[in-house]
């Protein structure tokens, strides 16, 4: 933990911009070296995810989840947590809201924002486990929400074969009430998926800003995170404050697997593995220093990159691959704060000596 | 023979000159010690003398060689070893191992403990340090920690010993075997440089004094020919008093009283074993005990930090046994705790936001479940200017200000509830005498508004000085009560060691 909050405060947005241009960059030697060229694949990137309507509207469906799952991992960076069962939470927030899409039948728009609920609720209950294993047992978070992602995968997997699909890979499609597509603004682009769960995705944001740094709430999560000992002193109740912290962290989770469900798909695969999306809030929560705005910053770079990158490979014939090293070498720079450490001894070369 | 010279060294962070043309000499066989407030450039400079940092101007010479000290290893070679205030011992390892760690004699990659162990305990005896290398780290008191550090620099060699504010962890029975230590080495060759700011050690152990005030050298004086009022004015930069001008108590009704309480340490030993104790508004009980008799569990035990397994607490009149720690501040009682790192501020929060730390939840700091910033601000203005917090904002992290300030700033937080009952635990551990002097000066404040205060401390001194009525602990009970004008701090001594028997024993 103390490790992620040094990482929180080192990184401004000069660093965050550099470490990319140096993820990037890695990205670009790493082409060079396989025999591509670099620059006509960041521009096929880049073009294929913006230029087009229908592009820049899944590029903008890309986002979404990730916003969500960002800022679920980023809610429990702030308050002490590391909520690593933001996969697992993300899973049953789908699941949940796909069941209620199909086996309920209440009237449009009711039926969406019933749906979105249970999901969020089914994130939430998630995170709870941890949660209270943390507060009550003091087991870490960490191995428990770990388990946690495996346990929803695998549940999700077994109900969809053996109770809404009669034995296919997929469950039906969800009745049209409880989708949140709206059909004019797809058409708008050209047909793509984006979905209300960017709306509620940039709610969520504003939503995260307020309850943490506006709320009586907030301020006790950020002490308990900051200073177990002194919020006791304070007359705070830490275990209600992880265990709240670990819900409202599950809840944006599940909230990113209602939308996906919901509205992107419409209905629910079996999946041999992660999708990878609730993995990715880490590393947005990362790149964006845990702030909201922050999160809603790197969640557009990483969609751009994520999307961009799927059509780089047939435009420029560069492997997706390399996307995802440019990710991680991203993540690396930010995590190692080696531009922060590069700006020090540029700074350092000019003038005086900074403090150790 | 000059051992160590610094000749005009000057060493500047962005934005502040840490040292100013410093010219520090050092005789052999002497102890000089440095004399600063916090924050007045003592540590960079011995920083620059361990090679942690680079001078930006001025010469070093060590044994009157000119060097340029590039790193800790070159410090080593030049013979000069630096005792840290915090340990940097591996917990698990026994002492042997943590002194040759880093130093691994070896032949075939096969390490020699036996040959290192004899060697250490060679050290230990010349020294009188009576260290055993084969204890566990874990397993050994904090003084004997302190003491492992000594002979590492020892067994590496070093004739030049620089102890960081040493006394600032131990005991005062720690602190006395120090200085015979310290005495010792000298007399066996050594040079020691001691930090300090504490002004009785100095004038009970050191030869010279170097008083530095923000990055400079203000003088150099004999200890033999100065005395603690004029070391303490020239570090400050003004007079300084000690003597805390108090009018008599006038105690009135009793405000805390505890009965027959038992409580267990985080191992499930009882630690406070059935203790009696009576405070009453108008005075302050200053409660006196060798560190680890029950103190700690005790003040957590009556703020409700610490279950209570037997006896009775009441404030005021109302049971407060085993009440949550809001209950108890909402009952009318102050704590500044005795680490206040750990748990008396939240250190990644702002000025503002540590100073509602205990009241954030009340109107008007916080209306329908939102912290009114503008209110939290305004009530923290006020307070960093009635309490003379030195702060650049109120909205930096409070871990940005030196100790003195950190402290004024919970004394603030915790006075201004006007709460009937005071605890002040260690208020002025590691602080500077300037702050002292607010400090002490606030706490006698509260006593004559008609507060009963709690002072639990370390400081022998501060103790007698404080308080009204002094109450020594001593393995969780009460053993007794003085007058601190009718005692002496050899009297507390023996009352603190239990009996003059068991004193007896444990000096063994």
């Amino acid at each position: 933990m103390k490790v992620l909050s040094r990482i929180n405060s080192q990184s401004t947005f000069i660093t965050s911009l550099l470490s990319i241009l140096l993820g990037m960059l890695i990205g670009a030697i790493m082409m060079v070296v396989a025999g591509y060229d670099p620059i006509a694949a960041y521009n096929a990137l880049f073009v294929s995810a913006l230029v087009q309507p229908y592009d820049l509207g899944e590029t903008l469906r890309t986002i979404t989840p990730l916003i969500l799952t960002g800022l679920a991992v980023a809610l429990a960076f702030r308050t002490g947590l590391f909520n690593i069962g933001v996969e697992g939470q993300f899973i049953v927030g789908q699941l949940v809201a796909i069941i209620v899409g199909l086996k309920l039948n209440l009237p449009p728009v009711l039926h969406a924002v019933v749906a979105v609920i249970a999901g969020g609720l089914a994130g939430a209950v998630w995170g709870l486990v941890p949660g209270l294993l943390k507060a009550t047992r003091g087991v870490h978070e960490v191995i428990i929400s770990i388990m946690m992602n495996f346990i929803a995968l695998y549940l999700s997997n077994a109900l969809v074969f053996h109770w809404m699909s009669n034995g296919a890979d997929s469950t039906p499609k969800i009745m049209d009430s409880a989708s949140l597509r709206i059909d004019a603004v797809s058409q708008m682009f050209g047909g793509a998926r984006l979905h209300f769960g960017l709306i509620l995705a940039i709610l969520a944001a504003f939503v995260m800003y307020v309850l943490v740094w506006r709320t009586r709430l907030g301020y006790e999560l950020r002490a308990v995170g900051h200073n177990p000992l002194a919020a006791e002193y304070a007359g705070m109740s830490v275990k209600r404050n992880i265990i709240l912290s670990m819900m409202f962290s599950g809840t944006f989770a599940g909230l990113a697997g209602a939308g996906e469900a919901l509205g992107t798909s419409g209905y629910l695969a079996i999946q041999p593995a992660f999708t990878g999306i609730g993995f990715d809030g880490i590393a947005v929560a990362l790149l964006g220093a845990s702030t909201p705005l922050g999160v809603v910053l790197a969640s557009v770079l990483f969609g751009i990159l994520t999307y961009g990158g799927g059509n780089m490979q047939f435009e420029a014939g560069v492997p997706f691959e390399v996307i995802r090293v440019v990710f991680a070498a991203i993540i690396l720079f930010v995590a190692a704060n080696v531009t922060g450490r590069l700006l020090g001894k540029f700074s350092r070369n000019k003038g005086g000596d900074k403090r150790a | 023979m000059n051992v160590v010279e610094m000749l005009g060294i000057t060493k500047r962070f962005p934005g502040i000159v840490a040292n100013d043309q410093i010219h520090l000499t050092v005789k052999k066989g002497e102890i000089h010690a440095l004399l600063g407030e916090n924050g007045a450039g003592k540590s960079t400079l011995m920083n620059i003398l361990f090679g942690l940092y680079q001078p930006d101007e001025g010469e070093i010479r060590i044994k009157e060689q000119p060097v340029t000290i590039t790193g800790p290893t070159m410090a080593n070679k030049l013979g000069i070893g630096m005792v840290h205030q915090h340990f940097m011992l591996v917990q698990p390892f026994t002492v042997t191992e943590n002194i040759i760690l880093g130093d691994e004699r070896s032949k075939l990659g096969i390490i020699d403990v036996k040959k290192a162990e004899s060697e250490i305990r060679r050290l230990s005896e010349r020294y009188n340090l009576k260290v055993d290398p084969t204890a566990k780290i874990s397993d050994i008191s904090v003084g004997m920690q302190q003491r492992v550090e000594i002979l590492k620099t020892l067994y590496r060699g070093a004739d030049i010993l620089i102890f960081d504010e040493p006394t600032a962890v131990l005991t005062p029975q720690e602190i006395n075997e120090l200085m015979e230590i310290m005495r010792n080495l000298v007399k066996e060759g050594k040079t020691i440089i001691f930090i300090t700011h504490k002004l009785k050690e100095i004038m009970s152990t050191c030869d010279r004094v170097t008083v530095i005030r923000r990055g400079k050298v203000i003088k150099t004086v004999d200890v033999q020919d100065t005395d603690e009022n004029q070391l303490a004015a020239l570090m400050v930069g003004r007079e300084v008093s000690f003597e805390i001008e108090k009018a008599e108590a006038n105690p009135s009704q009793t405000v805390l009283d505890i009965a027959n309480l038992v409580v267990e340490d985080n191992r499930g030993v009882e630690v406070v074993r059935g203790l009696n104790m009576q405070v009453r508004a108008g005075e302050v009980v200053g409660l006196a005990g060798v560190d680890g008799n029950g103190q700690t569990e005790l003040i957590e035990a009556i703020t409700g930090l610490r279950p209570v397994k037997g006896g009775v607490i009441r404030l005021g009149g109302h049971d407060v046994t085993n009440a949550s720690p809001r209950k108890v501040t909402e009952a009318g009682v102050g704590h500044i705790p005795e680490d206040r790192h750990k748990r008396g501020l939240v250190l990644d929060f702002s000025v503002s936001e540590n100073m509602v730390l205990q009241t954030y939840y009340q109107e008007p700091f916080s209306k329908n479940g939102l912290i009114q910033k503008d209110e939290v601000d305004k009530y923290a203005e006020r307070l960093i200017s009635e309490f003379d917090v030195r702060t650049p904002d109120k909205h930096v992290p409070i871990r940005a200000l030196s100790g003195g300030n950190q402290q004024k700033a919970i004394i603030a937080r915790e006075v201004d509830r006007n709460p009937d009952f005071l605890i002040a635990a260690q208020p002025t551990r590691g602080l500077d005498v300037g702050a002292i002097e607010f400090i002490h000066r606030r706490i006698i404040e509260q006593r004559d508004n008609g507060k009963a205060v709690l002072l639990v401390s370390l400081e022998l001194d501060e103790v007698l000085k404080l308080s009204d009525r002094v109450a020594v602990i001593y393995e969780g009970k009460i053993v007794g009560w003085v007058d601190p004008k009718n005692t002496s701090e050899e009297e507390l001594g023996l009352l603190m060691a239990g009996s003059v028997k068991q004193q007896e024993v444990k000096a063994e």
